[in-house]
């Protein structure tokens, strides 16, 4: 009960006239932020962090907070509009997001994917609100295989729900894995991959990938397919909200499970990638809609939506209780937090109660304020595509290249932007699935990583995956991810089988 | 006509090179001062430099605006290579970390502290053995003759490979005859967090990326790798202030280990423009902000510019040379 009283008083703070004036500011920015490929959640809120320092620390971390929830928000549309992720966790957005574009119901898809950000964060917020000591408990209980064992489950369940062939879906993976391999091995200390030349020290960035990949790789599609956007129809019709409202209570089974896979992926914290990834997956077996995902099934926007934003969110807790970010955004958010004078740790959650708890009353609030900012705009959104492809596809690639420039400040990764795209092209002309690369690259290092951390500590041993309850049971659940396709055709030929005897 | 403009363009041309001639006594930015950070964000050097533009911007220390930019490709060579390769260039600087030294050393990654332009030494790290506050050690000396009896099954969590963590590391081994098992993280509060969580069993975290969980009761600092006690006297936990943390040469550790939070520019930078920033960064010392966030991550606020600093810079070099060489951690050719 104190912690209800404590939100209260949070509420009190938060909804002062100058922080929800701060807020709107901040989501509206977010917004913006979130549109730009390349200029993502973690570079908006470093380059406006210093505006915040005049402010006090509560009104500063509700606006940079709600940059963080701009951007999330606005990290959906280009993924729905234009194919575009710009941030990693948008990926799986793209899959059946871009397709309901592409049919005329952009503003569906939109709709949807607002709507269930909302739902996963509010979740989220509501269990920090009530088991915040509990969730910090658990996070410690991590080490590297037990984080190996999270990516694991996250790869096998792509491999295994995939309606790819199998064989086509692991050579994307592995080709993803070498591109993760580049750059500093972090185990070694030694560079790999690199060939002598000084470029390719940084590896190669997930965001590049991915602008060219699905962004530049698209454009060059609708080239050939006769310079335009097979989504010309979308309506202008303010009640696409509602109508699409009408209908999302039908996949309520599907958001509980995507708030649930995002929550545990968040406090683990593997972070809202592998959520979304795996919830999509996951909603793809899981539903009788299943052999439609892909063409543009509004679950398929719900399910990686939702589980991204219950990650996203939650993963703020462990930075708060314990001092590791969950993302690149939260790190920044935790340098302002040191800055500030707040020290992230178990102790903050006694010690800056008002802090803490206007924080997550601000969560509450911002998200609403969130919602209504976007949806007000679906319509708007949705009638970008009404713009002829003549003028919008230049301005997609410009916007591109900026992207891929600002993930270093190096020219050379539009040249690596444009390579990707035309790899991005093939691929899709020879029925290569882009997403388990995409996942690859993104994952692949950090998984890598945890598995060699794992092994040292257990001096090459594999039982180190088998050592106790936790990291056992999700390495069995991954097995069986993986392995499922083959259960179900054992299943199948088996009941035949009984029905003869 | 055509003449007359050909003479007006070559005589301001003229000016332009006298006004660059002359010793500019006060030099001052004229454009955005690019503050390069060869790590990532949320570390350490990523703190102390975002801490900077911030007392830059509210104290309106500079005309011109600071602007932060992490490069940490490569264990940091990205940003070395960039500040390097930015030859009179001098709106921008770069804050250094140990990777000055280890990166080139064990990468070869081609750069050296002597490419770059020295400004100012604006504090030195601590470096503290941590252990989880569950274990029975009491003092460096139960700790490390557990180790010993453990037969090298004992971790040492620590940031990066071959990095100043395992570079104390191996010091310890060499120094006490135990042997441990060194696992790299990515950063200092993943990998104190991992020693909370008993993952590993100590590290020699910085005092700032410890100090939550040694106030929550979590973890336990047993010494400093310094020459003299921390002289910071606040009291922190269990009663004890970070001066209470004996030296670890008293614990039979004879180490000395401090990194560098320093300031270097780009090539070929001139006395005015070294010393335009050497003022900026002793305001920036004078400011309230600054001094708390000295006494909270408890730095060593040795200040150096010029030759001393060049020295120290040098001396260094030449000491992690020779301990990553003992360590086998030398890049081969």
């Amino acid at each position: 009960m104190e912690e209800l009283a404590n939100l209260m008083h949070g509420f009190s703070v938060a909804l002062q006239p100058f922080n929800i004036g701060v807020m709107f500011l901040g989501i509206v920015l977010g917004v913006l932020i979130g549109v730009l490929p390349g200029l993502g959640g973690a570079n908006g809120v470093a380059i406006l962090l210093p505006l915040t320092f005049t402010m006090s620390p509560t009104s500063a971390i509700i606006m940079l907070s709600c940059i963080y929830w701009g951007a999330l928000f606005g990290g959906a549309i280009t993924s729905i509009l234009f194919n575009i992720p710009g941030e990693p966790w948008s990926v799986a957005t793209t899959f059946d997001g871009h397709p309901m574009a592409q049919k005329g119901k952009a503003g569906e898809a939109l709709t949807a994917a607002f709507t269930s950000s909302f739902v996963g964060a509010l979740f989220a917020i509501v269990m920090i609100t009530l088991i915040a000591p509990l969730v910090a408990a658990f996070a410690l209980k991590f080490g590297p295989a037990e984080q190996f064992s999270v990516y694991f489950l996250a790869f096998c369940s792509f491999v295994g729900m995939s309606k790819e062939p199998p064989f086509k879906t692991i050579a994307a993976m592995f080709i993803g894995f070498a591109l993760a391999a580049v750059g500093l091995d972090s185990i070694t200390g030694q560079l790999r991959l690199t060939f002598g030349t000084e470029t390719l020290l940084t590896g190669f960035n997930f965001l590049i990938a991915v602008i060219g990949l699905f962004g530049i790789g698209e454009i060059l599609l609708s080239i050939e397919e006769g310079l335009k956007f097979r989504g010309g129809k979308a309506g202008m019709n303010p009640k696409v909200v509602l109508q699409t409202w009408a209908e999302l209570p039908r996949y309520w089974a599907t958001s509980l499970r995507s708030c649930i896979i995002g929550c545990w992926m968040g406090i683990s914290p593997a972070g809202a990638t592998p959520a979304s990834f795996m919830s999509y997956g996951i909603a793809r077996r899981a539903s009788k809609r299943g052999n439609n995902f892909g063409k543009g099934e509004i679950e398929g926007v719900v399910a990686p939506e939702t589980a991204a934003h219950a990650a996203g969110t939650s993963a703020l807790l462990p930075m708060l209780s314990l001092g590791v970010p969950g993302s690149p955004t939260a790190a920044v958010l935790l340098g302002g937090l040191l800055i500030w004078g707040l020290q992230p740790g178990p102790l903050l959650f006694v010690e800056q109660k008002e802090f803490v708890w206007g924080l997550i009353a601000s969560m509450y609030i911002s998200n609403v304020v969130g919602l209504i900012v976007v949806l007000t705009c679906v319509p708007l959104f949705a009638a970008i595509l009404r713009i002829p492809f003549s003028i919008i596809a230049p301005v997609i690639l410009v916007i591109c290249a900026i992207g891929a420039y600002t993930v270093h400040n190096s020219t050379f990764d539009i040249v690596l932007m444009l390579v990707f795209g035309i790899i991005g092209y093939v691929m899709k002309k020879c029925d290569y699935p882009l997403a388990p690369m995409v996942l690859a690259i993104v994952l692949g290092d950090k998984a890598e990583e945890n598995f060699r951390q794992s092994l040292l500590a257990s001096q090459g041993s594999l039982d180190i995956f088998w050592s106790n309850g936790l990291v056992g049971s999700i390495m069995a659940l991954g097995l069986i991810a993986l392995f499922w396709p083959i259960f179900n055709v054992l299943w199948a030929r088996m009941r035949p089988a009984r029905a003869a005897t | 006509m055509m003449k007359s403009i050909t003479k007006g363009v070559l005589g301001a041309a003229a000016v332009v090179c006298a006004a660059q001639l002359t010793p500019a006594q006060a030099w001052e930015p004229t454009r955005p001062v690019e503050f390069i950070i060869p790590a990532g964000p949320g570390g350490g050097a990523d703190i102390m430099a975002r801490t900077v533009q911030g007392i830059v911007t509210k104290h309106s220390l500079m005309k011109q605006p600071m602007v932060v930019i992490n490069k940490a490709g490569g264990a940091g060579g990205e940003g070395f290579l960039d500040v390097k390769n930015s030859r009179n260039n001098p709106h921008k600087i770069v804050i250094t970390l140990s990777n000055l030294f280890t990166t080139p050393l064990a990468t070869g990654i081609p750069f050296s502290w002597k490419d770059l332009t020295p400004v100012a030494m604006l504090a030195l790290d601590e470096f503290v053995l941590w252990v989880n506050a569950e274990k029975p050690y009491k003092t460096a000396k139960d700790y490390i003759e557990a180790a010993k009896k453990a037969n090298g099954t004992y971790k040492m969590g620590g940031t990066g490979s071959k990095q100043e963590d395992q570079i104390i590391t191996e010091a310890i081994q060499k120094q006490s005859g135990a042997k441990f098992i060194y696992i790299p993280q990515r950063g200092g509060g993943a990998v104190a967090v991992q020693l909370v969580g008993n993952h590993v069993d100590s590290t020699v975290n910085n005092p700032n990326e410890a100090v939550a969980h040694w106030r929550a009761g979590k973890l336990r600092p047993l010494c400093v790798f310094d020459a003299k006690p921390m002289p910071y006297k606040d009291v922190i936990a269990e009663g004890k202030s970070w001066g209470d943390i004996p030296v670890c040469k008293a614990q039979g550790l004879d180490i000395e280990y401090l990194m560098l939070r320093g300031i270097f520019m780009t090539p070929g930078a001139n006395k005015a423009q070294v010393d335009y920033y050497i003022g900026l960064f002793q305001k920036v010392r004078q400011t309230d902000e600054w001094k708390k966030l000295m006494a909270d991550g408890a730095f060593n606020q040795t200040f150096m510019t010029g030759p001393d600093y060049v020295k120290w810079v040098a001396t260094e070099e030449k000491r992690h040379h020779d301990l990553m060489k003992d360590a086998g951690f030398l890049a081969t050719k």
